[in-house]
């Protein structure tokens, strides 16, 4: 009979110890990179941040300047997301009511959310160079080429399917039970939709939105094919059809600069933008944390 | 046709006339005619899988909301085929309303939960009083007169489907219908719910789906039973027909049929 104690060196356990131990080995490695690049972002560009980078704008590169601030690029980020928020938001959270509430499972519907989960995987240089195409070379905005407008253009399509997404998968969790009851007092499809589903389920459409930008906030590829770079501050309404600065080209313009006051102002950009992009998906943790326990009053 | 209409006009609020209802290929109940009297309470009973939450949710055109659900056949109400094309299935919720199986609030106060539907329906008048008065006509006022701000989901499965019956009188509906309102609740939640349904009697017409024979013998005047046949094609499926109707008492004391019988005598069901 064998005994019902702990047998260290039987080949079950000894099997179970090495597997655990690969297992947790495997998920350091792949948290390492997250916490190296984070921190030496923080230690690299947090030395960086004064007052000034706020304010200024950049200097043109050269080796005997100061490089200046970042303020038109910071400034510039915020104008572009916003533009493609505008965009892609009610069109997003549109498609997604469509989806969810209105189409019945046909090809149709099927076709559209195949769609979206192929645009979800485009890469997001395409989206710059069809943005490029389609505004920048035809001149079609007033006859401005590179402008901020056409950014925000180009990053609505990488929001497009999140917002998409989470909408329909949103709108499908509310348990069909309150839309008959909604339909049952006499509502109609649209006051449903807009008083009793779309309430229940704005935790999940918000989180979705705030991902969505956290993802667009920080893409490259796409601004510099629409919106280019600009050193300039930004002063009004007008320049929303010229070349607008970005915090993400900022950085892949100055970093490739041979001055060291340049690569200096890329890692300051990097840290403001590493910053933000964290704190928009803490925001959302807490969005969602807040309006889960307003709902169970 | 026409003359029909006006016969069935008389005292019969809501007719079945030859109703026939599938979902897609699979037909569910078949070749339903039943009169429902202003004024009554009428008990649907039957089998599992006979349909009569079918034909219930028919009623107020519910059945819209399930993909494949097509219906043939008349089902009048006031006089009008409420299948009819020109006929706005919204209009005709709001005027016949439906309490769910599974109390089903809205995830708002109580007090909106009872204002809103009055609200989309274009009440004008004073709200206060109107959530006062239905809360009062479906019993649940004196349980929750101090906390009308609280969530709906705050109240016990008993009272939320109380409060769903408040919601439906709100809508100041004529026919009020109840798919098995009581089967998610204990029994003197029951008991409250049939009290309830006994005071509705007076202004309101109510067919009630139930699985509890003896909840139909206390509530109803008449019952309707429903029965399930095997196709005749013969591949295993059932086609729901309805196998007698009359008055309760009839149905629970000298049933015609030997179906009917065996069902309230608990040999199957």
């Amino acid at each position: 009979m064998n005994s019902l104690f702990y047998q260290k060196n039987s080949s079950r356990n000894i099997g179970d110890k090495v597997f655990t131990s690969l297992s947790l080995i495997c998920v350091v490695i792949a948290i390492l990179p997250l916490i190296f690049l984070v921190t030496y972002i923080l230690i690299k560009g947090g030395a960086q941040i004064t007052p000034e980078l706020f304010t200024l704008e950049p200097n043109p590169p050269g080796d005997d300047l100061d490089a200046g601030g970042i303020n038109p690029a910071l400034i510039g980020t915020l104008i572009i997301t916003t533009i493609a928020s505008i965009i892609a938001i009610p069109v997003g959270v549109g498609g997604g009511i469509y989806l969810a509430e209105y189409s019945k499972g046909g090809p149709f519907s099927r076709f559209i959310r195949f769609g979206v989960n192929v645009l979800a995987g485009v890469p997001s240089i395409i989206a710059g160079v069809f943005i490029y195409a389609l505004i920048v070379s035809t001149k079609i905005l007033f006859g401005s080429m590179y402008s901020g407008l056409a950014g925000g253009m180009a990053l609505s399509i990488l929001m497009l399917p999140t917002v998409i997404k989470t909408t329909d998968e949103g709108l499908k969790l509310v348990p069909n039970e309150l839309r008959y009851a909604s339909l049952g007092v006499g509502a109609s499809m649209y006051t449903t939709i807009l008083k009793i589903t779309l309430p229940s389920a704005f935790r999940s459409i918000a989180t979705g939105v705030v991902l969505g930008i956290a993802r667009a906030a920080g893409e490259t590829a796409p601004l510099i094919f629409t919106a280019l770079f600009s050193y300039y501050y930004i002063t009004g309404f007008g320049d929303l059809f010229y070349e607008m600065g970005s915090l993400a080209v900022l950085i892949y313009n100055f970093a490739l600069e041979p001055y060291d006051a340049q690569n200096k102002l890329a890692w300051a950009a990097s840290f403001i933008l590493v910053l933000s992009i964290l704190s928009v998906n803490i925001f959302s943790r807490i969005l969602a944390a807040f309006t889960e326990k307003t709902k169970r009053v | 046709m026409i003359k029909n209409n006006k016969k069935a006009q008389k005292n019969h609020i809501l007719s079945l006339e030859d109703v026939s209802i599938s979902y897609g290929k699979f037909e569910a109940v078949k070749n339903i005619f039943c009169n429902f009297k202003k004024g009554d309470i009428t008990s649907l009973i039957g089998p599992s899988g006979c349909g009569k939450s079918t034909v219930l949710r028919s009623l107020n055109r519910m059945n819209d909301l399930i993909p494949n659900c097509s219906l043939r056949g008349t089902v009048l109400f006031d006089g009008t085929n409420i299948y009819d094309k020109r006929v706005d299935p919204v209009e005709v919720r709001r005027r016949i309303g439906m309490v769910f199986q599974q109390p089903n609030p809205f995830p708002k106060s109580i007090y909106e939960n009872i204002a809103f539907g009055a609200r989309i329906n274009g009440f004008v008048g004073d709200m206060d009083d109107l959530v006062e008065l239905s809360l009062k006509k479906a019993a649940l006022w004196s349980e929750c007169k101090d906390k009308l701000n609280d969530s709906g989901y705050s109240l016990s499965g008993g009272q939320q489907q109380r409060l769903c019956i408040a919601r439906t009188i709100a809508i100041e509906p004529e026919i009020i219908l109840m798919d098995e309102p009581c089967s998610a609740l204990d029994p003197i939640s029951t008991l409250k719910i049939e009290e309830t349904m006994h005071d509705l009697k007076k202004n309101y017409t109510i067919i009630i789906v139930t699985h509890n024979m003896q909840q139909a013998l206390r509530v109803s005047d008449m019952t309707a039973f429903f029965n399930a046949i095997e196709y005749e094609e013969g591949d295993g499926g059932k086609v729901g027909y309805l196998a007698e109707f009359n008055s309760t008492k009839k149905i629970f004391s000298s049933p015609k049929e030997k179906t009917t019988q065996e069902y309230i005598s608990g040999k199957f069901g």
